[in-house]
């Protein structure tokens, strides 16, 4: 499966990777229709964490023997056994919050209509996820992993 | 005869099964539940009252979870009688399952204290779907509500209850809401919030009689409280809590404080025989003991760890502790662990509390490790905090920052920051 390994050392910390992930997470897919026109604007499900100098972008890991899908009241986080991903169904989830208390990275957000979080789907419709292929610094990679 | 026997079919019997079956792909297993369709969420059964949910939605696994796990699921019928020397689990209308290992994941039973006259009609409990669907019935023509209790229950039952237009009063005996996971703080700020969204909150009393009403003795019209106050209603909601289920436990070897004794692996005293779940005292890492911890996510990892040492794949349970989230009146949080210490100068307090914006964040730490946290309102970094408790990381060094707006992972001293998430 893929894995986005960060690269501390070489991120600018410009959050472009936020930007390129609410677009691709958007109705229209589009820069200025995703910032001008949705709302409420989706979220970014990469979180660039600074804490100057050092930044860096982390999203999902999507782990191996996920603490969120075990924590999940309601069985909207699943474990897809033949993609390795940890899928989130929004019609499912009641917005309990569980998975954000057992998240070791901090990466499952409240959704802007805070009934349901959010997070790293992979970008699985794309060959190379949007935070990814719109580094512009090359620190963000995108890596094959055996699960 | 089955191999494996598992009676209760909630969190704690959907793990064990789902565990089972990543080791051991044949060996047949028998559920055994109550309930008709127990693979929903009860932690979601008051959405259902307040129309948020339905009972598709709170299906926690598909209906066609038995089938696909190829597990033989006697579902409607109750487990009455334990024979641990023959192996086997007696049913309702005698029939017998035999077993080679056996869980107990009976979950637990809604605490009832001893109210008068409480067997009038529309005096409910809250604990399984059916309750919910009977209460959300007699919600219709109800106008007043009293909730029992203010804990993690009682604060959903009354948020879904005002969200049904109605009238609700909660009745809490301890000072404070949600006293056993927050502090006063925290729950003061809670409170107020409930109170903004309509709900009287009655503390310091318990419900000590049921009136009937006027027209008709046998439904509930006023509930007296312990100072003698009466507070008019049309249903009771009885949400103190939940206790083990042991009915099934009586009389059998199995070693029980409060609930079923399990070692690491969810293990009895008795061979062969694991317990998993509400029903169990399982091990709570910050107070390096076992005790009962009614909660979801426990029993689904409990069940987990019971499936897999069944299975005969050895694998030791974490530990868990007292850890909640909250969702009710629209503010959010989490607490985990040793919330509200005693002040005896054996823990160290950060707290950082902006009135204002309504947040709160809260650590205990006990020489420089995490032991405690609660959090309101700013939550979505919690889960950090909460790795650094269950690892015992020592956090002298960078203490302040984790109660700071700007907490993250790009906080984390760099040697830490990188072996938790760096690299592959």
């Amino acid at each position: 499966m893929k894995r986005i390994i960060a690269k501390e050392e070489v991120c600018m910390g410009c959050g472009l990777c936020e930007v390129y992930c609410i677009v691709q997470h958007s109705k229209s897919k589009d820069i200025v229709k995703a910032y001008n026109r949705e709302h409420p604007r989706p979220l970014s499900r990469v979180r660039l964490e600074t804490n100057r100098p050092v930044s860096f972008a982390i999203q999902c890991r999507h782990c191996e023997d996920a603490p969120c899908v075990t924590a999940c009241l309601s069985g909207a986080m699943r474990k897809d056994e033949e993609t390795g991903l940890v899928t989130h169904d929004e019609e499912k989830c009641m917005g309990c919050w569980t998975c954000i208390m057992v998240c070791p990275y901090g990466v499952i957000k409240m959704d802007v209509s805070g009934k349901v979080v959010a997070k790293c789907d992979l970008c699985s419709e794309l060959d190379v996820p949007a935070c990814v292929a719109n580094c512009p610094n090359g620190a963000l990679v995108c890596k094959e992993v055996t699960p | 005869m089955s191999k494996y026997v598992i009676v209760g079919a909630s969190a704690a019997g959907i793990g064990a099964v789902e565990a089972i079956r990543e080791v051991d792909p044949v060996g047949t297993i028998t559920v055994i539940s109550e309930e008709l369709c127990p693979q929903y969420s009860r932690p979601m059964i008051s959405d259902f009252i307040s129309g948020k949910a339905t009972l598709e939605k709170m299906k926690c696994r598909d209906d066609h979870f038995w089938e696909k796990n190829e597990v033989q699921a006697l579902t409607g019928r109750t487990a009455v009688r334990l024979n641990l020397a023959d192996r086997y689990v007696e049913l309702d209308g005698g029939d017998r399952v035999n077993f080679e290992k056996l869980l107990l994941a009976t979950g637990g039973k809604p605490f009832i204290p001893k109210i008068e006259d409480a067997d009038k009609e529309g005096v409910f409990t809250f604990n399984t779907f059916s309750d919910a669907e009977r209460l959300a019935t007699k919600t219709e023509n109800a106008k007043r509500a009293v909730v029992i209790g203010a804990g993690l229950i009682g604060v959903s039952v009354a948020e879904a209850l005002t969200k049904r237009g109605l009238e609700v009063t909660m009745v809490e005996l301890k000072d404070k809401i949600l006293s056993l996971i927050l502090d006063p703080t925290a729950s003061e700020i809670v409170e107020n919030v409930i109170k903004k969204a309509g709900v009287t909150i009655i503390t310091g009393q318990t419900v000590q009689r049921i009136f009937g009403k006027p027209e008709d003795d046998s439904v509930v019209g006023d509930v007296v409280l312990t100072n003698g106050d009466q507070v008019p209603c049309d249903l009771v909601i009885i949400a103190i809590g939940v206790i083990p289920r042991m009915e099934l436990v009586a009389g059998t070897d199995l070693k029980t404080n409060r609930g079923i004794i399990v070692n690491r692996f969810m293990h009895t005293n008795v061979p062969d025989v694991y317990a998993s779940g509400d029903v169990a005292e399982a091990y709570d890492f910050v107070l390096n003991e076992n005790r009962p911890l009614p909660l979801w996510p426990l029993a689904q990892l409990e069940g987990r760890v019971a499936g897999y040492n069944m299975a005969g794949k050895k694998t030791d349970y974490p530990g868990g502790t007292s850890m909640s989230a909250l969702k009710y009146f629209g503010i959010p949080i989490i607490s985990v662990g040793i919330a509200n210490p005693k002040e005896d100068g054996t823990y160290e307090i950060l707290v950082k509390h902006d009135s204002e914006k309504n947040l709160y964040k809260k650590l205990v730490l006990k020489d420089n490790v995490i032991v405690g946290m609660i959090f309101v309102n700013d939550i979505e970094r919690a889960g950090i905090i909460f790795h650094l408790m269950k690892n015992c990381v020592n956090v002298k060094k960078f203490k302040q920052e984790l109660i700071s707006e700007n907490f993250g992972l790009a906080t984390l001293p760099s040697r830490l920051r990188k072996k938790m998430c760096l690299g592959d």
